[in-house]
């Protein structure tokens, strides 16, 4: 190690940017947090902490946050199960074409998720979608994925579709780093497939698997792309406050509530904070 | 990578290979809809099948039309788009090989605060920061510009935890030591020596940060009203939602074919580099 300042030479850069791009505006959403703009009078007033005492007596807010919620709890398991169970498949030595099925179950991650909406979208839809060929092929119209029971679970998998490639990858890499001698020594052990899996590789993903969920967390909570670009086709099911984040960028955009719609952003934040920082200390207690 | 040529190799299973063909078809067929569908002609989407060829093969006549469609803006989004991929990607990967490499080789005073801010400001959810970022941005007068593009996208902490996790382990002291008693400068050891060493790494961040900026979407979608800025994430949006609401003019082949169009030079990309990106991975992703 070098030891002098000649390292600011490096991060100064870095830090500068990204001073302003994320330092800045969390600043600013909380000053905004503090104001309100004034109906009839004009003008910003000092209102304290009355926007989260609002915030916190808001059904609108709550009915999205307990949406991203249920969400949450159902697809990031599904998510990274399936992207587990598939990085011990390909990491298995068992599988014919691993390479082949490695890159192609990535490849959605390539797709822009913009894209992704757009094309599930239209195969949900009734127009020309493979949900309507579907039920023209059962001979039912059982199928609506684009109803109010089915939305959820219809983002859910566009969701699972997108990242299941991405979080594979990363178990996968994390699975190539386990030394050789282990495998080795389980064998000599005795242990056969699953336990080596017990033994040797699930403890060896934990860090990887610690990092994913958290991301997956927050994401799950920052969920607007999929329900904003199907909003059109399902107006009625998708409402303004689908997500909490749905809701902040309404109450900006549409209703010009600045000030609000920066506290749902700061709670959302700080929701996701707290939680991301509990699964990091699980994580790693467990792994000690 | 850990070779696996043990003569304790497992017999590759038709079972596991069956159950992975399985989730590749669930991969796969979304993918296959959407070029299938960029071969029909707009009758022929709503009049055949989904995963089968339409009447007449008009792939190109939808290409052409996509291209040329609105005075060729579809070709203006596809330049944005690249402009703010190649100046905001190419910008975030040098920021965050500098700072990487940085806080990786140097014990300079602040270090631990770079490290915590760090920590603490990446925990916020990046959409939660949009609204105040706009808000900011709009009184700076810089909204509805490029730069509301790119100076966002130069951040990226991913990016920078990664060369920092690959800097500490691929640039040896020892290397660096020799290079100042020849009497090279900092800046100059970082260009000649260092950068050599990091190109797998490199290759990694800056091809993630491509995608990111590629799929970029909820930040250009509150920060540009003028459409000749539009990346094309949020251009084709727009033409997908010119087909719903009043006076609804659908143009549901192009919105098809742009996607097909805005998936390829991402998964081609993907898949010329991927021996470097995967290794990098491998090497700097996984150490926690």
């Amino acid at each position: 190690m070098h030891r002098d300042t000649k390292g600011w030479v490096f991060v100064g850069p870095f830090l500068a940017v990204f001073t302003l791009t994320f330092l800045a505006p969390i600043g600013y959403a909380i000053y905004l947090s503090l104001f309100r703009e004034q109906a009839f009078f004009g003008g910003n007033v000092f209102v304290g902490l009355d926007n989260y005492a609002e915030a916190i007596g808001d059904s609108k807010f709550w009915e999205s946050f307990l949406r991203v919620l249920a969400f949450l709890v159902v697809q990031v398991p599904v998510m990274l199960i399936l992207a587990l169970l598939a990085a011990l498949a390909i990491d298995s030595a068992r599988l014919h074409g691993a390479n082949f099925f490695r890159i192609v179950i990535f490849l959605p991650y390539a797709v822009p998720g913009v894209v992704a909406v757009l094309m599930w979208g239209f195969i949900y839809g009734n127009n020309f979608g493979l949900a309507a060929d579907l039920n023209d092929l059962l001979g039912t119209t059982a199928i609506q994925p684009l109803s109010g029971h089915w939305m959820l679970p219809s983002i859910a998998n566009i969701v699972t579709w997108e990242f299941v490639g991405y979080n594979m990858l990363i178990f996968y890499s994390a699975l190539r780093t386990v030394p050789e001698e282990l495998y080795e020594a389980a064998a000599i052990d005795g242990a056969g497939a699953m336990r080596t899996i017990r033994a040797v590789k699930l403890p060896a993903l934990r860090g990887a698997v610690v990092i994913a969920t958290i991301f997956s967390i927050i994401g799950s909570f920052q969920l607007f792309n999929e329900p904003n670009i199907l909003r059109p086709l399902a107006p009625n099911v998708i409402t303004t406050y689908y997500t909490p984040n749905m809701y902040a960028y309404n109450l900006s955009f549409a209703g010009q509530q600045f000030n609000y719609s920066a506290t749902v952003a700061i709670v959302m934040g700080v929701i996701t904070a707290v939680i991301a920082y509990v699964v990091q200390l699980r994580g790693s207690r467990e792994a000690l | 990578m850990v070779s696996r040529t043990s003569p304790l190799r497992p017999k590759r299973s038709p079972l596991l290979t069956g159950l992975m063909l399985l989730y590749l078809i669930y991969t796969l067929v979304p993918l296959l809809w959407l070029f299938l569908s960029a071969t029909k002609t707009q009758g022929d989407l709503l009049a055949s099948p989904g995963l089968w060829f339409g009447h007449r093969f008009a792939l190109f006549a939808n290409i052409r039309d996509t291209l040329t469609y609105d005075d060729g803006i579809f070709l203006r989004w596809l330049g944005n788009t690249l402009l703010y991929v190649v100046v905001g990607a190419g910008g975030a990967t040098l920021l965050a090989t500098a700072a990487g490499y940085g806080l990786a080789k140097y014990k300079f005073a602040g270090r631990r605060a770079v490290f915590a801010v760090l920590l603490g400001a990446v925990a916020v959810p990046g959409t939660a920061l949009a609204v105040p970022t706009f808000l900011m941005f709009s009184n700076l007068g810089l909204t509805n510009t490029i730069w509301a593009i790119i100076i966002p996208s130069l951040v990226s902490p991913f990016g920078l935890y990664l060369m920092w996790v690959y800097a500490s382990d691929a640039v040896p002291h020892d290397l660096l030591e020799a290079a100042r008693i020849d009497g090279a400068g900092e800046v100059r050891i970082f260009f000649t020596v260092a950068l050599r060493l990091l190109a797998p790494g490199i290759v990694t961040v800056l091809l993630f940060a491509v995608v990111s900026t590629w799929n970029n979407y909820f930040l250009p979608l509150i920060m540009l009203s003028k459409p000749n800025l539009y990346p094309l994430t949020v251009g084709l949006t727009q033409w997908s939602n010119q087909a719903s609401g009043v006076g609804a003019h659908p143009i549901y082949n192009l919105v098809i074919t742009g996607s097909l169009l805005t998936i390829v030079p991402l998964v081609v990309a993907f898949l010329l580099l991927q021996r470097f990106w995967q290794s990098g991975l491998a090497a700097g992703g996984v150490k926690q």
